[in-house]
């Protein structure tokens, strides 16, 4: 009896084992046929030739046309809707590992309607030049954040809650401020600054993929490399700190590694929901909570989940759908079906 | 002696009342001291000052001629283990994963538990006696169960002293005796000592070997508990009319 529940338990291991080796690697087959997607298809078998091609050097005639859309339009974009979807996810995963809550997203500290502020505050004045709009994104995300701590901090100490009620105050004040340049700006800025919220891939470029892949890649490779830390975090602060743990100077260090990242993401996609809610809470109930296994699951499921919802944003109508709607018609559902069936056993 | 309290004082901050006001207090090698006192009389508190979760204003807390005040937060978590009372864990934590979290004072910033790490935890585990729970998850266990892996995971620490706070204040009476007397005889065997709160004068008289009384931030009295513990003390610290009966070697106080 035991023996047969031994193996039954191993085999189950294995089938997960192998199960997350997929996830680690579904983003390349993913990324081969998402570049064949589009409003000119191109079959895998031509992807694949032209890829190729390139590698080899030499790029035949017949298949320029395929090289320019695949590497000069499609490409930066799948790649830059894959990095901003794996950072929400992680960084998703890390707030949420420090304010012990399944339920926190990124933006919980203020970055999104900071950096919605930002955006609006470039596109309201005009401000386009040397990428105005990213660079204020980027600015007041980050500055909200730094906001929110400096509120929150009392006699050297940074309680979680009052963390958590700073961002609410932060976040309340940016979209005050996001909302009366939208009251003053015209009608075709208000437009800009709306679709800007919605969140878009549509102006991806290779320049603007480059600048920000390190911005979002350093610090993710830093929140991997310290995930175990992050479970000892989750105990709570008292707990952390009678682990041994220096509690403020770590949750200082996953915020920033977290908001800078996030910052980063945001201000060449804009705001787009869900992704860091949903994709770490599939990790942890298919998988485990310990963060070293969930932090690389949640970076490739979170890209990739990014990818798909942007390949139907750019094909599914004649006209780009904001991708931040079909984020959350696609994650609703998704989420809704996972809580009622684990909750119940997982959280006691 | 192992541990050595001496004029600890602790005030709230803003609050001008010492919530301990003098605590003079000693821990023998391999014993089990316990504090007993009514709610709010500071035992908490004096458990959190001695490994520093609160910095007291005045006095020492000495192990080995260290003065915990004055040492970081990583040799302080070497020495000694808190167990709290009670942990909810918003996430779903394997057993083992969790035992192994107590690993955490001797495991830096970048690294992560190795194999070594791995084989002292589910030793812990093996001396409680529940290394079958090592896969299940913590979030699924029973309160009685949760204790005894929140106590594997302090001695998954390896610290020699152990900290305890009112470990049974969640127990039905079976898991009470269950996790207090699995605890008396792991500290026996391995030579740990420990600092345990608890409500109870019954079970502060069975599993502890001396006993501390907390009234108004002080020691009230301390010593042996068949010596300290009569129907007096139990009149001054909680108010009531008690007996204290003897059968053999059993003492037992009872309301009248």
């Amino acid at each position: 009896m035991i023996e047969s529940q031994m193996s039954s338990l191993s085999s189950y291991k294995i089938f997960k084992g192998f199960l997350a080796f997929l996830i680690l690697f579904l983003p390349v087959p993913l990324v081969l046929v998402s570049v064949g997607v589009g409003y000119l298809k191109i079959p895998p078998g031509e992807v694949l030739k032209v890829v190729q091609s390139k590698l080899t050097g030499e790029v035949s005639e017949d298949l320029k046309t395929y090289e320019a859309v695949i590497f000069n339009i499609r490409l930066p974009r799948i790649l830059l809707a894959f990095l901003v979807g794996a950072t929400l996810a992680v960084s998703g995963a890390v707030m949420q590992s420090m304010f012990r809550n399944p339920l926190v997203e990124p933006y919980i500290l203020g970055i999104s309607s900071g950096a919605a502020f930002g955006a609006s505050l470039a596109l309201g004045l005009g401000i386009t030049f040397l990428t105005g709009v990213q660079t204020l994104a980027f600015v007041f995300g980050i500055s909200s954040i730094f906001l929110a701590y400096v509120m929150a901090k009392t006699r050297g100490e940074v309680p979680v809650v009052n963390l958590v009620l700073a961002g609410i105050i932060v976040t309340a004040l940016f979209s005050a401020l996001t909302s009366l340049i939208k009251f003053f700006v015209d009608p075709h800025n208000l437009a800009a600054i709306v679709y800007w919220i919605m969140g878009s891939f549509s102006h991806a470029k290779w320049d603007q993929l480059l600048a920000v892949t390190p911005m979002i890649l350093f610090p993710l490779l830093l929140i991997f490399a310290m995930g175990w830390r992050l479970n000892v975090l989750s105990l709570g602060e008292e707990e952390a700190k009678a682990l041994g743990v220096k509690v403020n100077r770590d949750q200082l260090v996953f915020l920033s590694l977290a908001t800078f990242s996030t910052s980063s993401a945001v201000s060449v996609s804009g705001i787009i929901g869900w992704v860091g809610l949903l994709v770490p809470h599939i990790v942890r109930l298919a998988f485990s909570s310990d963060n070293r296994v969930m932090m690389p699951l949640c970076a490739s499921l979170g890209g990739s989940f990014m990818v798909l919802a942007d390949n139907i944003a750019r094909t599914a109508f004649s006209f780009e759908l904001p991708i931040s709607v079909l984020t959350t018609i696609l994650g609703a559902p998704v989420f809704m079906f996972l809580v009622r069936r684990r909750a119940r056993r997982v959280w006691s | 002696m192992v541990l050595e309290v001496k004029g600890l004082r602790f005030a709230y901050r803003g609050e001008l009342k010492f919530v301990l006001d003098g605590i003079e207090m000693k821990l023998n090698d391999g014993e089990i001291l316990v504090l007993l006192g009514p709610n709010g009389c500071g035992k908490t508190t004096l458990l959190k000052c001695i490994n520093r979760l609160l910095k007291p204003i005045e006095g020492a807390v000495l192990v080995e001629d260290r003065n915990l005040i004055e040492m970081n937060e990583r040799d302080i978590a070497k020495t000694i283990a808190y167990v709290p009372q009670h942990q909810k864990l918003p996430f779903p934590y394997k057993v083992l994963e969790f035992v192994l979290l107590g690993r955490a004072p001797h495991i830096g910033l970048f690294s992560a538990p190795r194999a070594r790490d791995y084989e002292i935890a589910i030793e812990a585990l093996k001396l409680l006696g529940i290394e079958n729970l090592a896969d299940r998850f913590y979030t699924e266990l029973s309160g009685g169960e949760r204790q005894l892996v929140l106590i594997a995971r302090a001695l998954a620490s390896e610290a020699k002293i152990l900290l305890l706070d009112e470990p049974t204040a969640h127990l039905d009476f079976k898991n009470t005796h269950r996790v207090l007397g699995t605890l008396r005889k792991i500290i026996k065997e391995r030579g740990l000592s420990a600092i345990i709160t608890l409500h109870d004068p019954n079970l502060a008289q069975r599993y502890g070997d001396k006993v501390a009384v907390v009234q108004n931030g002080r020691i009230f009295k301390y010593g042996l508990p068949k010596e300290i513990i009569d129907s007096e003390l139990i009149k001054i610290v909680y108010g009531i009319e008690a007996f204290v009966l003897n059968f053999d070697n059993l003492r037992v106080v009872v309301p009248k």
